[in-house]
């Protein structure tokens, strides 16, 4: 499996989402984790192998305690552009969708109220984001 | 239906796979005509203009994605319209000098129905990466700081990888 894989397997419990969202706001000992769990602490280690393992934990000792460190950038990897990828892609080919069936029923090239006329109104060759700008 | 996307861990590149209940001319037709085009390919929250369009190889288009606060414009040039073999080039221009090459085909899967398959090369690992950061989320500079609200767009499967 590739790292992208083992961070997906990793995340698909809501354990150890829960795990990395606690890790979120400091790095803690097992105990400390599996306090608000009701699971015990062996438990809450298996989820932590599998967390560190996929690289979105790190674990070091201090004094006796083994302290869980938050890893953001796997995660970051992981999901964050592929999310809003997918976010994107599933959004604009839903649309197509619709407009498929709304060609399909022959309602040929009926806009509905959202969408907008092509025209020619963008008048800047900038591109970059104009404050204000009103809507026709 | 989901989109299918394939992003190849150290490559530039992404891949989506999609289904479609239409027969593969008509979504074409939903590529090139930009009356159609601005039913679907913008973000559904902003009102998509189309600036430029001419969808012939070498033709440029730009269009533009905006709300009331800000406009987000996108351009590039096409160079071959074959419903196996769309071929056009992709910049955000919030983003500029980073360029993806983008390729479309549209295939009959039989029963009035089609499947997309798209392949974008990037120029490197991290402009793909960053082209969705920069240029295809909302345009919200969100942050990356609020790791619990990325912790919450977890709570389903967000894709695939191989």
């Amino acid at each position: 499996m590739d790292q992208l894989s083992t961070v997906f397997g990793a995340l698909s419990d809501p354990t150890r989402r829960a795990i990395l969202a606690r890790l979120a706001d400091g790095d803690l000992a097992v105990r400390d984790l599996a306090a608000p769990f009701p699971m015990t602490q062996p438990a809450i280690s298996r989820h932590l192998k599998v967390l560190e393992h996929a690289g979105l934990i790190s674990r070091s000792r201090r004094a006796t305690a083994r302290l869980s460190h938050l890893e953001a950038e796997p995660l970051r990897d992981a999901t964050a552009w592929l999310a809003r990828y997918q976010a994107y892609w599933d959004e604009r080919y839903d649309q197509l969708d619709e407009l498929l069936a709304r060609l399909q029923q022959g309602q040929a090239t009926a806009t509905p109220e959202m969408a907008a006329k092509p025209t020619k109104a963008a008048k800047s060759k900038k591109g970059k984001k104009q404050r204000g700008r009103n809507r026709s | 239906m989901k989109t299918v996307i394939t992003a190849p861990e150290g490559t530039p590149f992404v891949d989506t796979e999609r289904e479609f209940d239409a027969p593969p001319e008509l979504i074409h037709r939903a590529f090139l005509e930009p009356d159609l085009i601005v039913q679907w390919l913008g973000p559904r929250k902003y009102e998509m203009v189309i600036d430029t369009f001419d969808p012939r190889p070498g033709g440029a288009y730009r269009y533009i994605h905006r709300n009331e606060d800000a406009e987000w414009a996108f351009h590039g040039v096409f160079h071959s319209m074959d419903i196996d073999n769309m071929v056009q080039t992709f910049e955000f221009e919030g983003y500029p000098g980073h360029v993806s090459l983008d390729q479309l085909a549209i295939e009959d899967i039989g029963g009035g129905r089609s499947r997309i398959r798209g392949h974008s090369v990037f120029q490197s690992v991290a402009d793909r990466d960053g082209m969705v950061e920069n240029g295809m989320g909302d345009g919200v500079e969100e942050g990356y700081d609020r790791l619990d609200e990325l912790l919450a767009k977890l709570g389903e499967p967000v894709g695939t990888s191989r």
